[in-house]
This record gives C-alpha cells, sequence and structure tokens, in this order.
C-alpha cells in the first residue's frame, strides 16, 4: 500500500479524474455525431420514421415558437419605440426589430425553446425507451437503433428548427407591426420601407439561418447523447433531461457569440 | 443422457462490472434443441450472461461461440445478421409502446422482409395465435397485464421463425395462472418449431418442470450442471439448498455480524 494521500493530492486527483471524465464523454459525443452521419442516408431514405420525428419535434413545437415570437416581436418594438421616439426616428423601429431577430433573438430564443420543448422530450423518450429495455429488444430483433431511432431524431431536428424560426421571425415581425403601426401610431409605409432597405438577405437572413442549422446540430447532439448516457432509472433519466435543458441552453449562448462575432465582425 | 449436439458454446468467459467481477471463467455448452435453464440467485448476473451470448456486451475475456461462429469476433453486421435467428424475451417485454399489438408482432417481419402486408397479417394472426392472443391484437401495450405483455413479446421474439429463443425471467412477478401458461408456451414453442431455449430464472418449480437441462450460478461461477434428476439428488451444499429454497445454509441467514455477546455491551 502506498501512503496516505494529502488534501492537496486527493484534491488534485478528483480534478484530474474529472476532467478524464469529461474528455471521455466528449470522445464518446463525438463518436456518436459520426455514427449519425454515416446513418444519415438511411434516416433520409425511411421516410415514414422522419416524418413522424418532424410532426413530433416540429409541428408540436409549433405552438410555443409562434406564441413567443408574437410576443417577443411585439416587446422589442415597443421598447425600441420608446428609445426611437425621443430621437424622432420611430420609423426605424421596422428595422430594428426585424434586424434584431433575424440576426440574433430569433435564432436564439428559437432554439432556447426548442431545446425546452423537443430537446427535452427526445431525452426522456430515448432514456425511457432504454430503462423498459426498448433499445435491447431492437438490437436483438437486428434493428440498428441509431438507424432506427437516434438518426431520424436527428434529421427531423436540422430540418424543423430553421422553419421554426423562419415562423419565430415572421411572427415577430408582426407582432412588432401591431405594436408600432396599429397601436403607437408609426406610419405603416415608413415600417415596412425602412425594414425592407436595412435588411440583406446574406448578411442577416442567411447568417440567421446559419445560426439555427448550428443551433439544431448542438440541440440534438445534446440531446440524444443525454438520452444514450442517461442511468436507466427514473433519476436518472429527469437528471438527464435536466442536462439536456443546462447543456443547450449554454452551448447555445456560447455558440452564438462565437457565430456572431465570425458573421458581423 | 445422450450427447446432443452443442449450439452455443461458452469457454472461460469471465466479465466484470467496476470492480465487482460477474463471472470468473465460466465454461459451458448449451444443446440444440433442448431447453436450457440457467439459474442463479438475484444480481448473479443470469440476463448480462444472455447479452454477452447475443454479443450485445463484450466479456473481458474468454470467448462464446454460436454454430461455431465467434461472437465477440464478428463485425457489427455479421452480429446483426446472426441476431436474426435469435429471439429474445424480455424480462419487461420490452414492447415498443408507439405501436398496438399487432404493428408490434409485425414489426420484424416489416423491417426485414419484404413480405407483402397480406402475407404478414397471415403470420401476425398466426403468431398471436400461438400464444393466445389473436383477440387482443388492436390493443396498446399500456393495455397489457405483465403476463400478456410478455406472451406478446413472446409472439414478436418467433415472428421470423428463429432457430434459439433467449428468456430472461419469465415467470418474475406473474400470477400462477400466467405462470402456468409461459412454461406450456416455453414447452410447446420448443418442441413444436424446433428451437433451442435458454431460460434464465430463479423459479425453481417452473423450471424443474420445463428444463431438459440446468446450469446453476453463484459468485460468477458454475457450481453445478446436470439434467434435472442429477441435480435434485445433492442432498448437501448450495445446490440443495437453492434449489429447496432453505432459509439456512451455505448462504447464512444471518448477515455477516460480530458476536451477540460483543454487539450487547454497549446496548
Amino acid at each position: 500500500m502506498s501512503r496516505p494521500l494529502s488534501g492537496a493530492q486527493t484534491l488534485l486527483q478528483g480534478l484530474g479524474a474529472t476532467l478524464l471524465d469529461k474528455l471521455a464523454a466528449f470522445g464518446r459525443g463525438f463518436l456518436l455525431m459520426l455514427s449519425l452521419v454515416v446513418a444519415m442516408p438511411a434516416a433520409v431514405l425511411r421516410v415514414d420514421l422522419l416524418f413522424k420525428q418532424v410532426y413530433v419535434t416540429g409541428v408540436l413545437s409549433l405552438p410555443i415558437i409562434l406564441t413567443a415570437g408574437l410576443f417577443v416581436g411585439m416587446v422589442l418594438s415597443l421598447q425600441g419605440y420608446n428609445i426611437l421616439v425621443d430621437f424622432n426616428a420611430e420609423e426605424a423601429v421596422g428595422s430594428m426589430t426585424a434586424l434584431s431577430l433575424l440576426r440574433e433573438l430569433g435564432p436564439v430564443v428559437g432554439a432556447l425553446l426548442f431545446a425546452g420543448r423537443a430537446g427535452s422530450a427526445m431525452t426522456a423518450e430515448i432514456g425511457l425507451m432504454r430503462s423498459t429495455e426498448q433499445i435491447s429488444a431492437l438490437e436483438m430483433m437486428a434493428i440498428d437503433p441509431i438507424k432506427f431511432v437516434y438518426a431520424p431524431r436527428f434529421l427531423a431536428a436540422i430540418i424543423t428548427l430553421p422553419l421554426l424560426i423562419i415562423m419565430f421571425n415572421a411572427l415577430g415581425v408582426f407582432g412588432g407591426y401591431l405594436v408600432s403601426v396599429s397601436w403607437l401610431g408609426v406610419d405603416a409605409g415608413a415600417f415596412w420601407s425602412q425594414m425592407t432597405s436595412q435588411v440583406d438577405w446574406n448578411e442577416d437572413v442567411v447568417n440567421g439561418m446559419i445560426k439555427s442549422v448550428v443551433f439544431a446540430v448542438l440541440v440534438a447532439i445534446i440531446a440524444l447523447f443525454q438520452g444514450v448516457n442517461a442511468i436507466p432509472t427514473s433519476e436518472g433519466v429527469s437528471s438527464a433531461t435536466t442536462r439536456t435543458v443546462v447543456h443547450s441552453s449554454l452551448g447555445i449562448l456560447g455558440f452564438d457569440f462565437i457565430l456572431t462575432s465570425i458573421m458581423f465582425n | 443422457m445422450e450427447q446432443a449436439e452443442t449450439l452455443i458454446e461458452i469457454k472461460n468467459l469471465t466479465f466484470s462490472r467496476g470492480e465487482r467481477k460477474i463471472f470468473d471463467d465460466i465454461t459451458l455448452s448449451i444443446p440444440k434443441g433442448k431447453v436450457t435453464a440457467i439459474m442463479g440467485p438475484s444480481g448473479s448476473g443470469k440476463t448480462t450472461l444472455l447479452k454477452l451470448i447475443a454479443g450485445q456486451l463484450k466479456p473481458d475475456s474468454g470467448d462464446v461461440f454460436i454454430e461455431g461462429l465467434h461472437v465477440h469476433g464478428l463485425s457489427r453486421k455479421k452480429i446483426y445478421q446472426l441476431r436474426r435467428k435469435m429471439g429474445m424475451l424480455f424480462q419487461s417485454g420490452a414492447l415498443l409502446t408507439d405501436l398496438n399489438v399487432f404493428d408490434n408482432v409485425a414489426f420484424p417481419l416489416r423491417e426485414h422482409t419484404k413480405l407483402p402486408e397480406e402475407i404478414i397479417y397471415a403470420l401476425v394472426l398466426m403468431k398471436l395465435q400461438a400464444v393466445g392472443l389473436r383477440g387482443a391484437k388492436t390493443l396498446m401495450p399500456s393495455e397489457l397485464s405483465g403476463g400478456m405483455s410478455r406472451r406478446v413479446a413472446l409472439a414478436r421474439g418467433i415472428a421470423l421463425d428463429p432457430e434459439m429463443i433467449f428468456y430472461d425471467e419469465p415467470f418474475v412477478g406473474q400470477d400462477p395462472i400466467t405462470k402456468g401458461v409461459l412454461v406450456k408456451l416455453i414447452q410447446t414453442l420448443n418442441d413444436s418449431l424446433g428451437l433451442t431455449s435458454v431460460l434464465v430464472s430463479h423459479d425453481v418449480d417452473e423450471v424443474l418442470e420445463i428444463a431438459d437441462y440446468i446450469c446453476v450460478i453463484s459468485e460468477g461461477k458454475l457450481i453445478a450442471e446436470g439434467s434435472k434428476e442429477v441435480l435434485l439428488q445433492e442432498s448437501t451444499g448450495y445446490v440443495h439448498q437453492f434449489l429447496n429454497g432453505l432459509p439456512d445454509g451455505p448462504v447464512p441467514f444471518h448477515f455477516s455480524k460480530a458476536p451477540y455477546s460483543e454487539d450487547l455491551k454497549y446496548g
């Protein structure tokens, strides 16, 4: 037996062990992503499975995305109007709302809501499928769960999140119109013409869409990883679901900063 | 007992989870066309053994051969091919919860064959008839009792006419009637379809009723194997205690403890 370790040594040991664990988890996550990419052609061909997942992740997320989009747009233009009116520039409220939504708030808030609504459901479902041995049963029936369960969900997230974010933005702009034009009396012509002249297709719309695809990959991979690695008990599944929401939210915000600094600098 | 052909051969298998050694150098062979039972107390890793045989888990050392194929040396594709010859009944049934009974049984047929829907329909009804649940074909898994789920899972397990079928604790938590039904089903399916059945269980009465060959595992070791007549002849030792359900014996009734006099001193 070696001699007992000092406090500092145990601390160092614990730190090292945690670091190794995290590195191993990153490795497993990367391998999962690779196997998902390899399984993509199979997922595209299984239209029935893909449609179901597009419905579950996309269509069922619509109510929350649309409502949130409307309110975010309304609040944005209300705040914007109150500031801009002091400079007699309240016509700019349309372009300000649209730019904020397209560049930042649409992708970020949409993805955060998506993580809470669809990501958590994905983790919980896969965790429970594991704890009720459904995944093992698939393997025993010679059906690859990566192709049958994980890949369709991954692809569905990549398809639906950008579409959801487009709708979020559209409803946001409509909410901004309601508040500034219908309520606060900004001229409708100025509202739209300022918006169309300020918003650039590549700079704003395409960049926002690129962000939303990146966030979709991020949320889906975190949700699947947490589901696959959840401890198959009720406690394990619940903490995995929590981790999905926390990790993807932080991931979205972090990646948003990186992407913004690349795109708009 | 005449020497039957061996289907599954396990050689010097060792497997551990963390620090705990679950199997320590186990060697056994499972004869073709028979019902073989693997018995042992709860937590002795019986389910793990099935997963090792089916290639879902990798052993630390040792080999598993099925029909002469080295399971853990096979590619992923080959393992999946091999699994088409296997059926497995999980403890919980493990039905896909978003499909009804009919679709659950049809699932492996639809995934692995290109049969027209009418033939699948006929096949599924036949399989459901065999387990006595043709009338339940439209029910969802949540509407089934535990015993019924297992029977549906059994119908699904035999949908592709496997050569071998594994039962993971089929009798646990079932009422006497369901147990009787399952015993009859396992027996009939084995004989009529010419299957090789491997059963892990600790329900002594049911196992003794159907098993042709019994292996007893305890603390990671294979401690006895043979036909039930051979095992029942043992009058001492662990096998005797296990098969007769005696409270005291090689596995003591009392958890390891200090002498009474010591403990009482501080009372």
